[in-house]
């Protein structure tokens, strides 16, 4: 990985731990700011945990997490978590409509979201107006996404977490996410790390790629490594034979 | 009541043994354990309150409360074994019932600073309180546990653990405080609470019976409302560490 580009986030031998059981083990590398960073490897290898350490919601069990050159540790979590955003592969709501989810974010600081916010946001991922009011309850997966996508936007992090944010739609609001996303990343130089298990995605999207397997980081470098990579696990995982 | 009359109540006792060897229930050694430690347990505690009743001395009253609060807090504690510091949150909540509730009390002169009204009437304030506190827990820990992804959520969009956690709180508040406020509402037309009928039985006139279970009945809104709020707000900073992680529940 470019070693000119500067670092939104940088991972110094960083382990990860559950009752002793290892879920990331040394993990080093850099997240380059400004830049689309995808993170692919087989279920289970580790990759949410990692953007959930980013995102401050678990802490290294040992090693140290540097976001713009400062340990985590030394970020209220508070203030963190408002600039290190992300939307989690589970898409969870609060109890209600698709407007008190959206609104959520701000709420949280004292805030409110204008309707007429909301409904761009709406826009932006696709849904229509009338999604406003709908219960959450009664929205489809893709819809799901969809909106927890609209509400990781609206803090306007620095630092985007993006887990499998588009596993559950279909290929024209597919395109449609990967196009708001990469627009946000250019408009407004959103550091984006995104976890995919769709490698064309991962090449297409992305400008750099980490491959995680068995808790480690196998083989990093600009995302157009992964149609020739070099360590033969991760050409195994490419081929297939991981998936 | 003689003890001759008493032993014949066991009568009782043994209806539900033959009911449960003819049934094959297996509740024969639970029945048995049960009739000879509520016997054993009761009569101590008679002879205690006769001699606390005699003496009258603050020192045997403070530490036959204090006795209370022990037990109540060691039967209640299970429940909340995944809440760090569990034991001294609920003594601190059944302390702090203890003191407002007889402050009042005795405060406004509702009821004579006597070891018969004090100790009485702590019993019955612990006793449910007790009762709340296992409620709580129990409907507590599961909000917790079923709602995990909506705490997180919060958690990563910025909120605070007491965002993140409100509604779970407030609905284990809500459900704990539910049967005491049900319960009242029939009181009287369903079952005659056994305070009165006690006062009744040992010959009180009915009214002056109903006026202090009437006391009683208010005092249990307060005992509810108080016990499961402040045991609410004492133990959710326990589920969060300093960095404002939700810890991990029961795997």
């Amino acid at each position: 990985m470019s070693q000119l580009t500067e670092a939104a986030l940088h991972f110094q031998n960083v382990d990860y731990s559950i009752d002793d059981v290892p879920i990331l083990k040394g993990i080093n590398g850099s997240f380059p700011k400004g830049k689309i960073t995808t993170l692919v490897g087989p279920s289970g290898s580790g990759k949410t945990t990692l953007l959930k350490l980013c995102n401050g919601l678990i802490s290294p069990t040992s090693g140290n997490i540097f976001i713009h050159n400062k340990p985590i540790s030394t970020y209220n979590p508070v203030e963190l978590r408002r600039h290190v955003g992300i939307a989690l592969q589970s898409a969870p709501m609060v109890k209600g409509a698709v407007f008190q989810n959206l609104a959520l974010p701000l709420e949280l600081q004292g805030r409110q979201l204008e309707e007429q916010d909301a409904l761009h946001l709406l826009e932006d991922v696709g849904l229509a107006k009338s999604f406003l009011q709908r219960k959450t309850d009664d929205l489809s997966g893709g819809q799901r996404q969809k909106v927890s996508i609209a509400r990781s936007l609206i803090n306007r992090s620095e630092i985007l977490l993006l887990d499998e944010i588009t596993s559950a739609l279909d290929p024209t609001s597919l395109h449609d996410i990967e196009q708001l996303i990469v627009n946000i990343n250019r408009q407004y130089g959103t550091t984006i790390i995104w976890i995919t298990h769709n490698l064309e995605q991962a090449i297409s999207i992305g400008d750099f790629t980490w491959v995680l397997m068995g808790g480690k980081v196998m083989e990093t470098g600009e995302s157009e490594f992964l149609k020739s990579p070099t360590n033969p696990l991760v050409k195994q995982f490419v081929q297939g034979d991981h998936r | 009541m003689s003890y001759t009359t008493l032993a014949i109540t066991l009568i009782f006792v043994v209806i539900p043994l033959l009911l449960s060897k003819t049934l094959r229930l297996g509740l024969e050694k639970d029945t048995i354990i049960a009739a000879i430690r509520s016997t054993l347990q009761l009569l101590i505690i008679g002879f205690i309150l006769k001699f606390v009743f005699d003496s009258e001395n603050l020192i045997y009253i403070l530490l036959m409360v204090a006795l209370m609060i022990g037990a109540a807090t060691q039967n209640a504690r299970k429940k909340g074994k995944a809440i760090k510091g569990i034991t001294w949150k609920i003594a601190a909540t059944l302390i702090a019932i203890e003191v407002l509730t007889q402050s009042i009390l005795l405060g406004f002169q509702i009821v004579p600073p006597t070891a018969q009204y004090i100790i009485s009437i702590s019993g019955m304030i612990l006793g449910n309180s007790m009762v709340l506190t296992i409620l709580f827990l129990n409907r507590f820990t599961a909000e917790v546990e079923a709602h995990r992804d909506e705490t997180e959520l919060i958690l990563s969009l910025g909120g605070t653990p007491k965002q993140a956690i409100h509604r779970q709180l407030l609905n284990s508040i809500k459900t704990s405080m539910i049967p005491t406020i049900e319960s009242q509402k029939t009181i009287g037309l369903v079952q005659l609470p056994g305070m009165m009928s006690g006062q009744i039985i040992a010959g009180a006139d009915p009214m002056q019976a109903v006026q202090f279970q009437l006391m009683i009945v208010f005092l249990l809104l307060t005992t509810a409302a108080v016990t499961s709020i402040l045991l609410g707000f004492l133990s959710y900073p326990s589920l969060f560490n300093e960095r404002m992680q939700l810890l991990r529940g029961k795997q």
